[in-house]
C-alpha cells in the first residue's frame, strides 16, 4: 500500500477533478430547484461515504472485541473519525441547500434529526476514545460503535418508511433519476469514496505509529527508573 | 449560486482543515520518534 499510495492519490485527485468539473458542467441543470440542486452531487456521496465509514468501524469494533486485534481497534479508531469529517460534510452542505429550497436552514424532521444523532454518537466515541485513560477504553469504544451502527440503518431507511421534510431515495426509492445526473452522482461517490480510503489509511498508519511510539516512550521511562 | 458555491467551500475547507489535523499530528510524532532516537 505504501508504494500504490502515491499513484492512488494522483487518481483520486484527478477522479476529484473531473467529478468536481462533472457536478458544475455536465450534469444537467434541475428544473425545479436550478443550480442550487448541484450540492447534490457532494451531499448524497458524502452521506454514503460517511455510512461505509461507520459500518467498517462496527466490522472492526466486532473483530476487536471477538479477538481483541489493536490492529482492528486502530482501524475502528479510523474509520470513525473520517466517517466524522463525512457526515460534517453532509450536516453543513444538507442546511445550505434546505434554506433556498425549503426557506429554512434545520427543521426537526425524523431524517435530519437521526443523522445529527448519529454524528453526535460518533463524536461521543472520539471523545471517549482522547479523554479516557482507562485500559478498557478500546473495549467501550467497541461497544459504543456497535450500539451507535444501529442508527445507520435508522437514518437510511427514515425516508422508506416514515413521511418526512427529506426528499425520498434517489436508488431504489421508485422514483427516478437523469442517467446523466446518476453519471456524475456515481462518479463522485467513487472519488469520494477513494478520497475517505485514503484518508482512513493515512489516519491507521499514524494511530499505529502514534502507539508504537507511546510504548517506546513508556518502555523507556521504566528503564530509566530502573536504571536510577 | 452562492449557496451552490457556499456548499462546495465548506464540503473542502472541512477536508483540508481534516487533512491539516493529520499533517500536525505526523509531523509532531515525527518530532517525537527524533527525541527517542536521540535519547538511545
Amino acid at each position: 500500500m505504501k508504494r500504490a499510495f502515491p499513484i492512488l492519490a494522483v487518481l483520486t485527485a484527478g477522479l476529484l477533478s473531473y467529478g468536481l468539473y462533472a457536478a458544475l458542467r455536465v450534469a444537467p441543470t434541475e428544473q425545479t430547484m436550478g443550480d442550487v440542486q448541484r450540492i447534490f452531487y457532494y451531499h448524497v456521496p458524502s452521506a454514503w461515504t460517511a455510512f461505509t465509514l461507520f459500518f467498517l468501524n462496527l466490522v472492526a469494533s466486532i473483530v476487536y472485541l471477538v479477538r481483541r486485534n489493536p490492529k482492528a481497534d486502530a482501524l475502528a479508531f479510523a474509520a470513525a473519525e473520517v466517517g466524522v469529517v463525512f457526515c460534517t460534510v453532509v450536516l453543513v452542505t444538507g442546511p445550505i441547500w434546505a434554506r433556498p429550497v425549503w426557506g429554512i436552514w434545520w427543521t426537526w424532521d425524523l431524517r435530519l434529526t437521526l443523522t445529527l444523532v448519529l454524528w453526535l454518537i460518533y463524536v461521543s466515541y472520539l471523545m471517549l476514545r482522547r479523554f479516557s485513560s482507562s485500559g478498557q477504553t478500546p473495549v467501550m469504544a467497541a461497544v459504543l460503535a456497535v450500539f451507535g451502527a444501529l442508527d445507520v440503518p435508522l437514518v437510511y431507511f427514515s425516508i422508506w418508511f416514515f413521511r418526512t421534510q427529506h426528499p425520498q431515495p434517489v436508488i431504489g426509492g421508485g422514483g427516478s433519476i437523469d442517467p446523466r445526473m446518476l453519471h456524475v452522482l456515481l462518479i463522485n461517490w467513487a472519488a469520494f469514496s477513494c478520497f475517505a480510503a485514503l484518508m482512513c489509511w493515512s489516519r491507521y498508519q499514524l494511530e499505529a505509529l502514534s502507539r508504537e511510539v507511546e510504548e517506546t516512550q513508556a518502555l523507556e521511562s521504566l528503564l530509566e527508573a530502573g536504571s536510577s | 449560486m452562492s449557496y451552490l458555491y457556499a456548499a462546495y467551500i465548506a464540503t473542502w475547507a472541512i477536508h483540508i482543515a481534516y487533512l491539516g489535523y493529520l499533517l500536525r499530528r505526523y509531523s509532531r510524532l515525527r518530532t517525537e520518534i527524533e527525541a527517542l532516537k536521540r535519547k538511545r
